[in-house]
């Protein structure tokens, strides 16, 4: 594109005729088919002997994943309920997208390093599988993070590898383990809260993984602790056709505080893989969660082939007066994305909030926002969603805000912005208002706008390449909600949308 | 420095420049004006890379080193530094950010290693104070809610920062009051050297009170009519173009 080349010019004669820069065919469309898709650096598989359950769903399966994690027979029942509830139920239609066939008899539901590690001392992790997580970058080794702030839970496939800096949060009366643990050491508390935002018969996908959850995380902060430090989840899918179903559980009690990190990634399969996860926040009076999430599941190839489906089902509750939960999300993964991070306001002054950047590219889609249930007075919450789409992706903001008869003086804030690169690509905003009480006060905002040529040329000008550019550009666009993140994160995210575009882009 | 030679460019077919030839000399300053469509900002822009021009005929230089067959970064990053008309918003990009970014990218490209937080915020005060560049301007966003004074300053500030060989002002005066111009203009000879060169578009006189051309250059038609020295600058001023265009005009017509 850069050579010169020949024409034939309007005289009939050839006369060399310079393409200035890039070249004027050199448009966007033609960049954005010229570019090489960037591969997707966490595709690798990990060569472990697994302990994986026959494909398919029954009765079976549920007593066999129940017996395999030696669980009680309350949860049993809890779980045998909730799949008998799951066949009953039909797939939803309302979403933006054509639902995929999932073909749940084709998955296998539990999938097992077989050298089950322990979780008190690395030296028993399998060094594959520790080399697995340095691979992705987690910290999972104690001494690289003694500096640090971060604690982590691995979840590898079905299993919860190695929760790091038990003790030192155990000083504290934290309880951050893997959801087996949970159930084993404080049965009480896992009674006492789980399924209570969420329940089995929630939606099919909350019903499938109450069903068939295999493992997760568990946080209980107790009154009146400040969480020491940021607590981290790392999920990884590796085996092959098994879905993830894994259930976060966080209670933060009265006046409690934390911040807790989730990060995925999955190898490159051309099959789809189901992830139907469940996550319940619970805060009582006074206390505040923080939950960030980095999703960066495997897409799927340029042709849309392979991918995770994300079909994940959220929610907190803010239980007591003047508490808080906060959700930041940065999707850049799965094929299909559909969820929606919600915050039930039932606390008198409680807040919620929601900071979202979803990105697609490729063949995409994603259907993300979030719920609002205004119940206490005075409520407030406020959703910031930022939407990139390129290539052939579908992106699409839905957002429900409800007021209810008794939340006097609830407030809202919403903004919804959708930025478009190239133009075969699709955003759309599903905005839904109710509100029951007079005296509740919302706000709206929305804009769409495409990344200008004039933009990257700007850029171009003073030496930055169009990809670049284009990266400085979008993460200007998300700075709202990349803010919202713990610092390490936050550079993490940035990068993760920049290197996510490249070859998307001219 | 510069060499243009029978340089032809044309947009969705238009031939706008026909035949512009211009030399320009390290430490000089030319000046090229001209009635509105002579195709002044065309020339700004097919010297940038802008993609919307095609070059039909024609060579461009810079210190030998053929610009027409480059992308626009790597025009940036030999030295050409083009003063946008309209500075362009980015939202959420800081200044700052932005400029390290030009700065390491433009370093990367010389084989240079980035540099060095100190140096570089020592670089940005320094600049700043040069070109009476509001600090607060620095750290807000790409231009993004900046008057229009504001923008044409922080181009001349960027200018500063990135120190080309070759500066383009693409009628870095319009739009700006008095105090504004004197500021730029300030900036601009402050930043003049013997080892860089500048090419001031304008379309009037006022801005080469302050900042002196060598050298006068009237465009009219994608050619340049009549060079001169700054005196001719004065002469247009006076007598407007329209006598120009009509020895031009009647010596196209006497050749047909």
């Amino acid at each position: 594109m850069r050579k010169g080349m020949v024409l034939v010019g309007s005289n009939g004669v050839k006369k060399p005729r310079l393409k200035q820069g890039r070249g004027m065919s050199a448009n966007n469309d033609e960049i954005l088919k010229e570019l090489a898709v960037e591969e997707y650096k966490y595709g690798f598989t990990t060569d472990i002997e697994m302990d994986i359950a026959k494909v398919g769903l029954s009765e079976e399966t549920v007593r066999f994943i129940s017996a395999k994690k030696g669980e009680p027979e309350w949860l049993l029942e809890w779980r045998l309920k909730a799949f008998r509830h799951f066949q009953k139920m039909q797939l939803p239609q309302w979403q933006n997208f054509k639902h995929p066939d999932v073909d749940f008899q084709s998955i296998s539901y539990y999938a097992a390093p077989k050298a089950k590690p322990q979780v008190d001392s690395l030296e028993d992790v399998d060094p594959e599988l520790l080399e697995t997580f340095a691979k992705l970058g987690i910290p999972l080794n104690e001494q690289k993070v003694l500096a640090g702030v971060v604690a982590v839970d691995a979840v590898f496939d079905s299993v919860s590898v190695k929760t790091t800096f038990r003790e030192k949060l155990k000083e504290q009366g934290v309880i951050f383990c893997s959801f087996g643990e949970a159930v084993k050491e404080h049965p009480e508390l896992v009674k006492q809260y789980l399924g209570t935002v969420v329940p089995q018969t929630d939606n099919i996908y909350a019903a499938l993984n109450a069903a068939v959850f295999s493992d997760g995380s568990f946080v209980y902060i107790p009154k009146g602790v400040h969480c020491p430090m940021e607590l981290s989840t790392y999920f990884r899918i590796n085996a092959q056709n098994t879905g993830q179903f894994e259930r976060t559980l966080i209670v933060a009690d009265e006046g409690a505080y934390v911040s807790y990190l989730e990060g995925c990634t999955a190898p490159m399969r051309d099959e789809n893989q189901l992830h139907a996860a469940v996550v319940e926040l619970i805060a009582m009076e006074n206390a505040e969660i923080k939950y960030s999430t980095v999703q960066n599941w495997y897409p799927g190839d340029k042709d849309g082939k392979g991918g995770i489906y994300n079909f994940v089902t959220k929610r907190g509750i803010c239980k007591g007066n003047n508490s808080k939960i906060s959700w930041t999300q940065v999707e850049t993964g799965s094929s299909i994305t559909w969820k929606y991070p919600s915050v039930i306001l039932k606390g008198d002054n409680s807040v919620g909030e929601f900071y979202s950047v979803a990105l697609t590219r490729n063949h995409q889609i994603a259907d993300t926002g979030t719920k609002m249930f205004h119940i206490g007075k005075n409520t407030r919450s406020k959703i910031i969603s930022k939407g990139i789409s390129a290539g052939v992706s579908q992106n699409s903001y839905r957002g429900m805000v409800q007021i209810g008869k008794g939340a006097d003086k609830a407030r809202n804030f919403t903004q919804c912005d959708s930025l478009l690169i190239g133009d075969r690509c699709g955003a759309h905003t599903f905005p839904y208002i109710e509100a029951k009480n007079k005296s509740a006060m919302l706000e709206h905002e929305a804009t769409t706008s495409k990344i200008g040529e004039d933009q990257i040329f700007y850029l171009n000008q003073r030496g930055i390449d169009p990809e670049k550019a284009v990266g400085l550009i979008v993460n200007g666009y998300a700075k709202e909600v990349l803010n919202q993140l713990p610092m390490e994160f936050a550079v993490e995210a940035q990068k993760l949308l920049s290197i996510s575009l490249e070859g998307s882009v001219g | 420095m510069l060499s243009i030679k029978n340089l032809h460019a044309s947009i969705d077919g238009k031939e706008i420049l026909k035949g512009l030839s211009l030399d320009v000399k390290a430490g000089e300053v030319h000046a090229i004006m001209g009635p509105n469509g002579s195709g002044k900002s065309t020339l700004a822009s097919v010297l940038a890379g802008r993609e919307d021009y095609e070059v039909t005929e024609g060579e461009v230089t810079l210190d030998g080193v053929n610009l027409l067959e480059m992308a626009p970064e790597d025009r940036a990053r030999e030295g050409v530094f083009l003063a946008f008309q309209y500075p362009i918003e980015i939202p959420g990009v800081s200044n700052i950010n932005f400029l390290k970014t030009a700065v390491n990218e433009i370093r990367a490209y010389k084989g240079l290693p980035p540099m060095e937080a100190k140096e570089f915020l020592q670089r940005v005060k320094e600049k700043q104070k040069l070109v009476e560049f509001d600090a607060k301007l620095a750290n807000r966003s790409l231009n993004e809610g900046f008057s229009g004074g504001e923008k044409k300053r922080n181009e001349i500030f960027q200018l500063a920062m990135l120190e080309p060989k070759l500066s383009i002002l693409d009628e870095t005066d319009s739009g700006l009051d008095i105090d504004a111009l004197r500021i730029v203009a300030n900036g601009v000879n402050t930043l003049r050297s013997q080892n860089n060169a500048f090419v001031v578009i304008t379309h009037y006189q006022r801005l080469l009170d302050y900042i002196v051309p060598d050298y006068v250059h009237v465009l009219y038609k994608g050619k340049i009519v009549r060079s001169g020295t700054k005196e001719l600058a004065l002469e247009l001023e006076e007598k407007g173009y329209d006598w120009l265009k009509q020895s031009v005009d009647a010596a196209e017509n006497a050749t047909i």
